[in-house]
């Protein structure tokens, strides 16, 4: 997958989580994240979103995530709508898992 | 005349000797012997002074006003002015509004706390060990234990009233001048005022004597301070308690009501105790239907009193309330305006020492920030660590109730209500019969005899470690949190034996 443009996926609302995907030459995947629950869930939600990045064959990016207490498939559902956005791609079928 | 050696067993009959006649008679008016016998001082400081308070002393305070509390933050900034150190601050409660004690902490005016809880900047501060003694917290009952056994000696006790008389009886609100600041009941500051060695009024409405009816009565009264500002009308109380609209806690409350009837214990003249907390205030809404339809009422309803329970108490549901504290301005209005809602000291709501009001209660709807697979209780200490909470009455209604039930949601955003171990034990799970979330029903295996009646009247019932798991695969296994070997906080059970300790928060990566 190539990304074109900044995607964001998600909303600040409670149990949600807001990702924002810049594209970058170089670097891999970083990702910034702050949660209410960094203490808690941080380290499993920044893999969780480094392994959906992965599934996608994202190699470098900028990932940004403010996350309100969401649980992993709903990261997984942010970071996805974020990457195709940022990739400009509409190729998707939202019904047939894709990743994992 | 009367000879003392005359009367037969005189050693036997307590006496002062012989009666050698009476003081002058006075002849003032009751008005202008006012101006002469007041208790009524020109400043706080003055007060301070008059009554002996020196360092390594105790005050307390009470906790009735809140976060909209003025009193605390004036006092000790007054006692930082004078040069007071090495204090212990005992409080009923302290709030989000009290971070300014952080600074007199720091400064050694303040040096040991007690309290029910802590909240806010101060609360995280001292879990990151800003004190070096640590912080006693004990429930409602248990302060008012050790106070009346003096394990808590209070030296000086400042207590905000809303209104007070030249001569110091003192109340939370006023029959005569209502000047906007009422909080109900001042039940926690009657057992300070009652075993207090001195106490200091604090009033912003001086009101003409009687100030009848009262809450502390003038005789356990010392000085009075007169001041424009006791506290913020805002942070004290608001209108009305409002009915929650969310509908995970709507489903809890109703299955809680449904799990109290099972139960048996909501019958014609029950008793009955209810949170604050959105899904215990909404379990009143749905006994109430209840109620109604089967042609019950309420014998009495007690504790933290709302404007939904007085509003039942007027539509003739329930009989009387036994009122510590008020949480709302409809609560206080109805201590005002209705002659069976009565108030009651901390001493009586809920001490262990003596036969209580708790220990009357048919049953208590209680929540709860942690419960774990023994049905113990956390009310204290977040998911992070931190202290944010405050025991209140929990372990003393649990214990007195027939039947304590635990209403939570079983997980809060990503966080899971219903754990293996609880950060902090609060109330054990001897004490606790029922635990209620959105997604099940537990009951304690002490307690068979309410797992029956529950599923005879085809509730499903789940064990405790049912739940838990069922929370664990929503939300994960959080990473346990980090602490330091150092103490910060002694968790007092009711009766004053050490339940459980809260530890420093270590922050480092």
């Amino acid at each position: 997958m190539k990304l074109i443009t900044t995607g964001s996926a998600g909303t600040m609302e409670s149990n949600d989580i807001m990702i924002t995907v810049e594209p970058t030459d170089e670097g891999g995947v970083q990702v910034e994240l702050t949660s209410n629950v960094y203490q808690q869930f941080g380290k499993q939600i920044i893999a969780v979103i480094r392994e959906t990045a992965a599934g996608y064959g994202v190699e470098n990016a900028l990932i940004t995530a403010v996350d309100k207490g969401a649980l992993d498939c709903t990261v997984r559902a942010r970071v996805s709508t974020a990457l195709m956005r940022a990739a400009d791609c509409r190729d998707y079928v939202w019904e047939v898992r894709q990743d994992v | 005349m009367v000879m003392l050696n005359d009367i037969p067993h005189i050693n036997e009959i307590s006496n002062h000797g012989l009666f050698a006649g009476t003081a002058e008679k006075k002849t003032a008016t009751f008005r202008q012997r006012y101006h002469q016998q007041n208790k009524v001082v020109p400043s706080l400081e003055e007060a301070i002074r008059r009554a002996g308070l020196r360092d390594g002393m105790t005050i307390s305070f009470h906790h009735h006003f809140r976060n909209g509390d003025h009193i605390i933050n004036m006092v000790v900034d007054k006692l930082a002015e004078m040069g007071y150190h090495n204090l212990t601050l005992a409080a009923s409660s302290l709030a989000a509004v009290h971070a300014p004690l952080i600074k007199h902490i720091k400064n050694g005016v303040i040096t040991h706390i007690e309290t029910s809880g802590l909240r806010g900047e101060l609360a995280e501060e001292i879990s990151r060990g800003l004190m070096d003694c640590p912080v006693v917290f004990r429930s409602h009952g248990g302060r008012a234990s050790a106070i009346r056994s003096g394990e808590l000696h209070i030296d000086v006790a400042f207590l905000g009233a809303p209104s007070c008389d030249p001569y110091g009886n003192a109340n939370g609100y006023s029959r005569d001048d209502d000047n906007g600041i009422a909080c109900g009941s001042l039940g926690y500051a009657r057992t300070d005022a009652k075993y207090a060695d001195n106490v200091i009024i604090i009033t912003n409405n001086l009101v003409a004597y009687p100030n009848a009816p009262w809450a502390i009565p003038e005789y356990d009264v010392d000085y009075v301070v007169f001041t424009e500002d006791i506290g913020d009308p805002k942070g004290i109380m608001s209108g009305a308690t409002r009915y929650t609209k969310d509908p995970k806690e709507l489903l809890i409350a109703k299955t809680a009501a449904n799990v109290i009837e099972a139960t048996g214990y909501l019958y014609d003249g029950f008793s009955m105790q209810m949170g604050s907390g959105g899904a215990s205030l909404a379990t009143a809404r749905f006994l109430r239907q209840k109620m109604i339809d089967q042609n019950i009422h309420c014998r009495f309803a007690l504790g933290g009193i709302t404007g939904q329970i007085t509003a039942m108490h007027e539509e003739g549901l329930i009989d009387r309330i036994l009122d510590v504290q008020s949480f709302d301005l409809d609560a206080a209005l109805s201590l005002k305006n209705n002659h069976f809602h009565h108030q009651i000291g901390a001493t009586y709501y809920a001490s262990h020492m003596i036969s209580a009001a708790v220990d009357q209660l048919d049953f208590v709807i209680l929540s709860a920030l942690e419960i774990d697979t023994d049905f113990n209780v956390n009310v204290l200490t977040g998911s992070d660590g931190v202290i944010r909470g405050a025991i209140g009455g929990h372990p003393d209604t649990a214990e007195g109730a027939s039947l304590s039930v635990v209403v939570a949601p079983l997980t809060r955003g990503r966080i899971p209500t219903i754990v293996k171990y609880v950060n902090t034990v609060v109330t054990p799970g001897d004490v606790v019969d029922v635990v209620v979330t959105e997604q099940g029903i537990a009951v304690n295996p002490r307690r068979a005899d309410l797992k029956e009646k529950i599923e005879a009247a085809g509730l499903h019932v789940f064990t405790i470690e049912q739940l838990q798991q069922r929370a664990e695969a929503l939300v994960g296994v959080p990473e346990p949190i980090r602490y330091k070997e150092r103490i910060v906080g002694v968790v007092m059970y009711r009766d004053n034996t050490i339940i459980d300790v809260v530890r420093e928060i270590d922050e480092n990566e």
